[in-house]
């Protein structure tokens, strides 16, 4: 049998490509070049980013399948490939200016975030449920280690190995929900699940339901979906703070690419089925994530329940299940990028060495002593809560009325109570910033240009997403 | 013929090695006669045509699970059956049920008895078919199950390299 692997299959995998080639290329440069400066290698990383970026354009229009119906070209998959790589190069940038207070190892660093990057574009290209769960493997593993790469700090070790424990543990309900549905329809392909799925819709066997709901909880958990959202806040606090972000934005988008091409997309048929579950899901995640949220006054713990709450208002989208979900949710994944990855930038900036000031106390003043930076954390918060005329607001917006849109009046209206409940320790920050005294006479460090390029792309991102959100929408769409 | 000699040879080695796991009073002895039993199963797959269930068999098993075993053993350092006093009455309560659930199922197997399947590809696990499969259709998912495999080296080297000293 001969190896037929034709152009277009090997465009399709460009972008995943050439990132990965160029993580092994950065393994290798110490070998090649041990004197060059390490402080090289990040931004080598983001040079490996802006190639595959490039190489992100001529999927532009592509539609298919390609290696023998392992990965799927469409406008999701473009979209996705360019959000998961702004991520890894923001959070690099974030990096290279973390390093600074902390000695990251980039050489180990950047090739991971470089490897998970791709597991994450496998995911969203994914057309089969075994190319999900390479990558969504690919992509774990690299965060569980860089989840304890600050190797010195209780927290940091106790953080990687809870997140490894937890993490195979949901690995193993996803794989067994992969295992039972492949049983049921014969195939890992994701089409002929979706058919499986259409012709067997009124009475859908018991087996194949029971692999549905325990793909939903692999998945719930690396979106940290409540009740499997346990290890977020530990390992949100004790991850390096670049980490964190990448953390958040990334498994998180991640995460809900592969809930749309398996739960929205194929299983589209049977949503009466799965709707009432991601229902109560959704309510209670968002429930959870706001209230435990108002009483956290460490920065990292509060957003990390935050980051639950969020996956609670993108679960309304997936709830909605009508031709509103895909766009809708997409438009809040990127959204929520910038929002999460510019309040993380900022809160690296404001933790400093050894990431001491960490708790939301040492944002007070911030306002007076470093009136820019506050001014970005501000617009940050205000998009997190979802005030017009940032992005947040329109992003919401768009997930609720695609649930109006399904008569799903009790849940947006659970949402938008949840969305007041979130001001006030959103807001808690603001006022911080602006309405009290310092804590403590230390000066803060002057903005750093790495971080400094990513507050910028992220306000801009927001203001432009909040007031001009039509070109975004008519490109989902 | 000789496929019926060789299967009772590897059969009694397989069952031979599971009776000394038990009956050794050295754990070090018991898992190298685990061992044993299963090189003699990967032996039965042979005959059964599953070269590469038989090659897994002896790496994954063989190789890596029993030296993790042989490691835990060693670093406890369990001499003679060191065990706790009454840990063995409770395992006679769970361990004896078991056996006699195990033996009900064989039982029923014989009484019904057995019926004959015939298997009409008889190269589906061999080697060359897997290769094929891995790099046809399945190229990619293999090539990016590598990319896995160097994620994870690099992140055990990474977090077990140099000594540290944790702060608090």
């Amino acid at each position: 049998m001969p190896i037929a692997i034709g152009t277009t299959d090997l465009i399709s995998i460009l972008p995943i490509a050439i990132v990965s080639l160029f993580g092994v290329y950065l393994l290798l440069q110490s070998v090649f070049a041990p004197r060059m400066n390490r402080i090289l290698i990040p931004y080598l990383g983001i040079l490996g980013v802006g190639l595959a970026v490039v190489g992100n354009f001529f999927l532009i229009g592509m539609e298919g399948t390609a290696f023998e119906g392992m990965v799927r070209v469409d406008r999701l998959t473009v979209v996705l490939n360019f959000l998961f790589l702004i991520t890894a190069a923001l959070s690099l940038l974030i990096t290279i200016s973390y390093h600074e207070g902390e000695h990251v190892e980039f050489l180990e660093f950047t090739p991971l975030v470089l490897f998970s990057t791709a597991g994450m574009m496998v995911m969203g290209s994914a057309e089969s449920l075994m190319t999900i769960f390479l990558g969504l493997e690919t992509m774990s593993i690299a965060l569980y280690v860089m989840a304890g790469f600050r190797r010195t700090n209780r927290h940091s070790l106790e953080a990687a190995l809870k997140y490894f424990l937890l993490g195979a543990f949901a690995t193993g309900f996803l794989l067994y929900g992969m295992a039972l549905t492949y049983g049921m329809v014969g195939s890992t392909n994701l089409t002929q699940i979706a058919q499986y799925f259409t012709q067997n819709a009124l009475d859908v066997p018991l087996v194949a339901l029971m692999g549905l709901a325990l793909i939903i909880i692999g998945f719930g958990f690396k979106v940290a979906l409540v009740p499997f959202h346990m290890w977020t806040p530990d390992v949100y606090q004790g991850s390096p703070l670049p980490v964190t972000a990448y953390m958040a934005v990334g498994a998180k988008a991640a995460g809900f690419a592969a809930i749309l091409r398996v739960i929205s997309l194929s299983a589209f048929s049977i949503a009466f089925q799965w709707s009432e579950i991601l229902w109560v899901l959704a309510v209670l995640t968002m429930t959870v994530g706001n209230v435990v949220a108002l009483v956290q006054d460490n920065i990292k713990r509060m957003l990390a329940y935050s980051s639950i709450a969020h996956a609670g208002y993108i679960l309304v989208g997936v709830v909605a299940s009508n031709d509103q979900t895909v766009p809708s949710v997409v438009f809040y994944l990127i959204v929520y990028l910038f929002m999460n990855l510019g309040a993380f930038a900022v809160a690296t900036m404001v933790a400093g060495q050894n990431e001491r000031r960490v708790n939301i106390q040492y944002y007070r003043g911030l306002g007076y002593t470093q009136p820019l930076l506050a001014l970005a954390m501000a617009v940050f918060m205000f998009s997190l809560a979802g005030f017009p005329p940032t992005a947040g607001f329109i992003g919401k917006f768009y997930i609720f009325s695609a649930a109006l849109q399904s008569g799903y009046v009790w849940l947006v209206i659970l949402g938008v109570i949840n969305s007041l409940i979130s001001v006030y320790y959103y807001l808690n920050v603001v006022v911080a910033m602006y309405m009290q005294q310092p804590v403590d006479e230390k000066k803060i460090a002057p903005v750093l240009p790495g971080v400094g390029v990513v507050i910028l792309v992220a306000v801009l991102g927001i203001v432009y997403l909040g007031i001009f959100p039509g070109t975004m929408l008519s490109v989902l769409r | 013929m000789l496929q019926l000699t060789l299967f009772y040879i590897f059969a009694v080695l397989a069952v031979l090695g599971g009776i000394m796991v038990v009956v050794h009073r050295n754990p070090i002895y018991s898992a190298l006669s685990l061992i044993l039993t299963l090189f003699a199963l990967a032996g039965e797959y042979i005959l059964l045509m599953a070269h590469f269930i038989a090659i897994v068999h002896i790496a994954v098993y063989a190789g890596a699970i029993m030296v993790l075993f042989l490691f835990v053993i060693m670093l406890l350092n369990i001499r003679i059956e060191e065990r706790a006093p009454g840990a063995l009455r409770y395992m006679v309560y769970i361990g004896v049920p078991m056996a006699a659930i195990l033996f009900l199922q064989l039982g029923y197997l014989a009484f019904k008895g057995f019926q004959e399947v015939y298997v009409k590809n008889t190269d589906v696990g061999t080697v060359e078919r897997i290769g094929q499969a891995l790099f046809s259709k399945y190229v990619l998912p293999f090539e990016i199950t590598s990319i896995l495999l160097v994620v994870a080296m690099v992140g055990a080297v990474y977090l077990s390299k140099r000594k540290l000293e944790i702060v608090e």
